[in-house]
This record gives structure tokens, sequence and C-alpha cells, in this order.
């Protein structure tokens, strides 16, 4: 199809932050329970934004993720959210991937489920793992498959090959543009996620998914090989509540009086 | 003697907080090497600092520059590297510096750590992880380099002046990969960075989009103001005054939350702040389970009694 697209969205499988999360004794996140990572629904968003902008039919929209089995639960809600299809890397060689190794599989990943019929492919990500909080994968991503990235983006417009995405580069606001394909980390800025209805959950049903490990991608173990372990993991002491007072009009008073005695002031 | 390579994507006639702590770590560490995709006209004074031995950057750096997020920083990084065979590269925690530093660490395989709070010549890294709820150490496994972010007010800035360093050219050429179309610094707020001040007043939802009183008071302290999503997101004030998970992480000695829940993903910003005071008119709020002080109350009575009781000790 000329002129058509292959927008592929990543999302990772994370364990739920609104729940207590821990590392185990062998220095490994405990993964038997997650969710979609809250902050690659604005990525996905962004990608049924252009779908819907564009000749829908068009574009088509991929979900990818890599991680162990319980993972193809992100697919399957990033399938009922609205992504036409979507892929499941996963691997034992691929635990405790660090971010070089993880940019690594997904990259051949993405080169091998991109749609050899479309003209253009887009990569978007998100700002940051909820898990792994590096930021760090999509320009490793980028750099891997030869195409700029656009990180931190606040907004993200198509028109024809060419992005126009707005980002916030330290205390700089920017606007930059490059042609396709690119990889594009989007933020929770860039737009409001929608949910999914009864009947977009029950179509789900019969979108495919297609399962790889890394010989699917004719990748060894070696080459996904991580570059960084961890060696030491302890909780942090939790912050134990302090005084707590109720105003009986007199607290603003209590409460200077409070930042006197410890010598905030 | 342990090689660190410092990277700064831009140096400007004055150093930023964050970059004169980069240094200090790196000083403490061994022989620093800067390199950066431009310097200010007037030369590298403001690297003319103890410790600072050389400084590298891209070729023709006076007419062409490399501004992020131009891939060719990462090109500057990674040539800078081949000179020097370092045993350390650092960057500061943000951005701009995470996207070039990621791509040089795949030029170099090498191994890449981001949000740092310490760093060792031998490779490891220090690191709080879930939303500051664990402290990590990391390794890498290889020889070097270790390539490592390190997040701000991790140490205190000591620098001592020295002979300005040597400017070297590298044979890097800014690229047209990305266009940059617009650039516009955010405006200043006239009060301290958030990041850097010792004392911050955030304010959420409950100030239904009053600031007269959380400005009162943060000017009264001498303070920053940081917000939650929900104050950021109703354009009460810019994003970048955002505290948390999707905006700034904070550590001052005082932190007063005013009018804010407390969220996991407000917590992730704030919870390793010195001393923390809150000020919420529900009872069960979560932010009460973490603060040192805290007032169930209206922050329309509570605020201008403390900011009275403050000016009147103030005398
Ligand atoms: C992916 C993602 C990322 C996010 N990132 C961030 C982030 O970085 N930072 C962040 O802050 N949030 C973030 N959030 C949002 C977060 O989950 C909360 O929704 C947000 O922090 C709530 O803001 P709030 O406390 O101001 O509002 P609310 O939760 O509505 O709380 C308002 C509080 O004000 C109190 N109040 C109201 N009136 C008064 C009064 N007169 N006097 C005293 N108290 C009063 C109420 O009792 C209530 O506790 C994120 C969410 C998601 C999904
Ligand atoms: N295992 C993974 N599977 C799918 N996407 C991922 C994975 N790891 C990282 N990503 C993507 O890269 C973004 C940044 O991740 P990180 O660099 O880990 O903070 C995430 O928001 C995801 O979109």
């Amino acid at each position: 199809m000329p002129g058509s697209l292959h927008i592929i969205t990543l999302v990772k499988w994370v364990p739920d932050a609104q729940l207590e999360r821990s590392i185990g004794e062998n220095r490994r996140l405990d993964r038997r329970e997650g969710i979609l990572g809250e902050l690659d629904e604005y990525p996905l968003e962004a990608a049924l934004q252009i779908k819907e902008n564009n000749d829908a039919a068009t574009v088509r929209v991929s979900a990818l993720t890599m991680g162990p089995t319980g993972a193809s639960a992100a697919v399957k809600k990033a399938l009922q959210i609205g992504a036409d299809d979507g892929f499941h890397l996963n691997d034992e060689a691929l635990a405790a991937a660090d971010i070089s190794a993880t940019s690594a599989a997904l990259a051949a990943a993405i080169n091998s489920v991109r749609d050899p019929d479309s003209a253009d492919y887009l990569v978007l990500t998100g700002m940051a793992s909820d898990d792994g909080e590096s930021g760090a994968v999509p320009a490793q991503l980028a750099a891997r498959l030869g195409v700029p990235a656009l990180t931190q983006a606040r907004g993200v417009v198509l028109s024809g090959q060419r992005l126009v995405v707005d980002r916030i580069s330290g205390n700089r606001q920017q606007s930059v543009a490059a042609l396709l394909p690119a990889v594009v980390s989007v933020t929770d800025q860039a737009n409001d996620p929608r949910y999914p209805n009864f009947r977009a959950i029950m179509k789900a049903r019969k979108k495919p998914v297609t399962t790889l490990d890394l010989a699917d991608l004719g990748l060894t173990g070696h080459a996904v090989e991580s570059k960084i372990s961890m060696i030491t993991a302890e909780p942090r002491p939790e912050r134990q509540a302090g005084e707590i007072i109720h105003d009986d009009g007199e607290a603003g008073k209590q409460t200077v009086d409070f930042l006197t005695e410890e010598g905030l002031l | 003697m342990t090689q660190v390579l410092v990277f700064f994507d831009r140096v400007e006639t004055e150093l930023s907080r964050a970059q004169a702590e980069l240094l200090t770590h790196a000083d403490a560490l061994g022989d620093t090497v800067v390199v950066t995709g431009s310097l200010p006209v007037t030369g590298t004074a403001p690297l003319a600092v103890k410790g600072v031995t050389g400084v590298l950057t891209g070729a023709d750096h006076v007419n062409a520059p490399i501004y992020a997020p131009d891939p060719a920083l990462a090109d500057v990084v990674a040539a800078a590297a081949g000179e020097l065979d370092p045993d350390l590269i650092l960057g500061l925690d943000a951005p701009e510096t995470v996207d070039a530093l990621a791509r040089a660490a795949v030029l170099l395989e090498a191994g890449l750590i981001t949000g740092a709070t310490g760093v060792t010549g031998s490779g490891a890294a220090t690191k709080s992880v879930l939303a500051d709820s664990w402290h990590t150490t990391a390794q890498i496994s290889e020889d070097g380099p270790l390539i490592a972010t390190l997040r701000p007010n991790t140490v205190l800035p000591v620098l001592v002046d020295a002979a300005e360093p040597e400017v070297v050219e590298l044979d890097v050429a800014a690229s047209s990969a990305v266009e940059i179309l617009k650039e516009a610094e955010l405006p200043s707020t006239g009060r301290p960075t958030l990041t850097e001040a010792s004392t911050v007043v955030a304010f959420g939802r409950g100030v239904e989009g009053d600031l007269s009183l959380v400005e009162e008071l943060a000017d009264e302290l001498g303070a920053a103001l940081g917000a939650s999503r929900v104050a950021t997101d109703a354009g009460w004030i810019d994003h970048s005054a955002q505290v948390g998970q999707t905006g700034v992480i904070v550590s001052p000695k005082l932190y007063l939350s005013v009018g804010i829940s407390g969220a996991v993903q407000q917590k992730a910003g704030m919870q390793t702040s010195g001393t923390i005071v809150a000020i919420n008119k529900d009872e069960d709020a979560p932010v009460f389970e973490i603060a040192d002080f805290g007032v169930v109350g209206d922050l329309n009575e509570v605020l201008p009694q403390m900011i009275e009781e403050i000016r009147r000790r103030k005398g």
C-alpha cells in the first residue's frame, strides 16, 4: 500500500504502582501480577488519534510488548483500547534485561514485525516505564533502528511523512521536526487516553496476537546480554506519620511553632 | 587514576548548580575531561575549575554548535570516549542528556544507568527505584566504561578555580536528522528553582485556582512553588512546576503540601524531602501517612494565620 503507515506502539507490562511493589531475594522485581503501564496509554492514544486523523484504512496500529507470559495481558488491553493487532516477545533469556538488552530485543522485534507492505513506520513509546523508569529505551531503540528519536513529546502531529513534535528540553520549549521513520516517546501531557467500552472489548477478542521468541527474530541469548546487573536491593525505611492536629483556630500558629522548633524558619 | 568524561549538552556563560554538582562528583572520582555540544562565545571560563583537564567539542563549534536533540551529540561523546578510553561517562539526569548518552551507549556497547544517586570508579552506581521505595546498587558486568546520569541534589557543589582548560575539536559535525523549528526558554518565575530550593510550597486542587495564599507563603519563606498534576493540568501554573513521577523530583529541607491528596505519583516526587508538612481538610488524605506534621483544616483559614505569624516573628 503506497502511502500507508505502520505505527508500532510499545506497551510494557508492569507491576501496579498503586499496590506494594517489591524486589525479591534474587534481586529481581516481583512480576507475578501486572497491568499495562499507565504511561504507555499515552503513546497508544497518540497512535489512535493519528489513525483517526488520516485515512484510517491506510494506518495500522500494532502493540508490541516484551515480557514474561503474563505480559500478554498488556497486549490484550491495548487491543481493547484500539490497537489493530499485537505482538508479544517472550523468552527466558530476556529475564532481568537491562536498557541495552531491552532495546536490542525490541529493535529486532520491530524489524521483524514491521509491515513489509507499509511505506513508512513510526514507533511510539511511553516517556518512561512505570517500573524501570529509565526513559532511555526510546533513544537506544532509535539508535539501533538508525532513525531519529524525538523524546518527551507533549504533542505529535503527522503531515505526510513529516512529524512535528512539541517537547520540553530542560528549561527550553522546543518544536522539532523529522521525517519518518522515527521513534517518538510521548508524555502524559500529550493527550487524555480513552477507556475501552464494551463493544471494543468484544471486538478485541478477534484481533490477532503473535507470540515471538528470540529464535523467531534470528537472535541468540548472546545478542541480548545485559551489561548492567543489580547487586543489592533494600527497601527504603518507610516514612512514619508524625503529629497530626485538627484546626481549632490555632493551627496556623501551631504550624509555625513546629517549624521554629525544627529550625526550619 | 580514574578517567572521567563529563557530558554537558551545552555550556553557557555560567554553570548551573546541577552542572557544578556533576563536576564535584567527577573531581572526587578522578581526572575530568568535559565533552559538550556547545560552548559560550567567550570561551571555557565557566569550566576553569580544579579537576577539569580539557574540553572536547564538535568541529567548527563556534559557527555550528550541536544542540539537543541532534543525534550528533552522541557521536561527539563516542568520539571523545574513543580518544580517552574513560572509566566513567557522566551526565545530568535530564532528558536531553539521557537521549545523547543512551545513544552513545549503543555506539560504545557500554552499560547505562540513569537516575543514579552516586557512582564509583569501578563501575557501580546507587539508585532509588520504584518511586523511591527501594535502594539498589547496580554494576557493569564487563570492563567499562559505565555511562551514568546523576540526579540533582546528590552532592554539595564545591568547585575550586583553576586555569581555563584547552578546547580540542573532534571530527564530528552537527547533523540535520532533526530540525529545530522553534525554541524558547521557559519564562523565569522570579522564585528559586524547584530542584534547588531548600523550601518548597506545593499546592493542589484544594486551592481551587486561587494562588494568592500559597504565593504569599512561598514569598515569606523564600520558597519555590510546586504543584500537583491536577493543578498544572488545570493551567493554574506551568507544567514545569509539577512535582511527581512525571514532573520534577524534589528533595528540599522542607516540603509544604497544601490541598494535595498525596497520590502515589505525587509522593514519588517528594517523599525524600527532609521534613514534610501537610495541610488538608480531609483527615484520610494519604499525604498524612508520610507527613512529619499534619494539619487537618481548611487552607483558607490555616495559611493566612501562618503567614501572619511568620511575619510577626520576623518582626
Ligand atoms: C501516569 C500518571 C502520572 C501522574 N503523575 C503525577 C505527578 O507527577 N504529580 C502529581 O502530583 N500527580 C500525578 N498524577 C496524578 C495523581 O494520580 C493525582 O491525580 C494528583 O496528584 C491529585 O492532585 P491533587 O492532590 O491536587 O488533587 P486531589 O486528589 O483531588 O486532592 C485535592 C486535595 O485537596 C484537599 N482540599 C480541598 N479543598 C481544601 C481546602 N480548602 N483546604 C485544605 N485541603 C483541601 C482535598 O481534601 C484533597 O485531599 C499522575 C497520574 C497518572 C495516571
Ligand atoms: N519490555 C518492554 N516492552 C515493551 N515496551 C517497553 C519495554 N521496556 C520499555 N518499553 C518502552 O519504552 C518506554 C521507556 O521505557 P524505560 O526506558 O524503561 O523507562 C516505555 O514507556 C515503553 O513504551
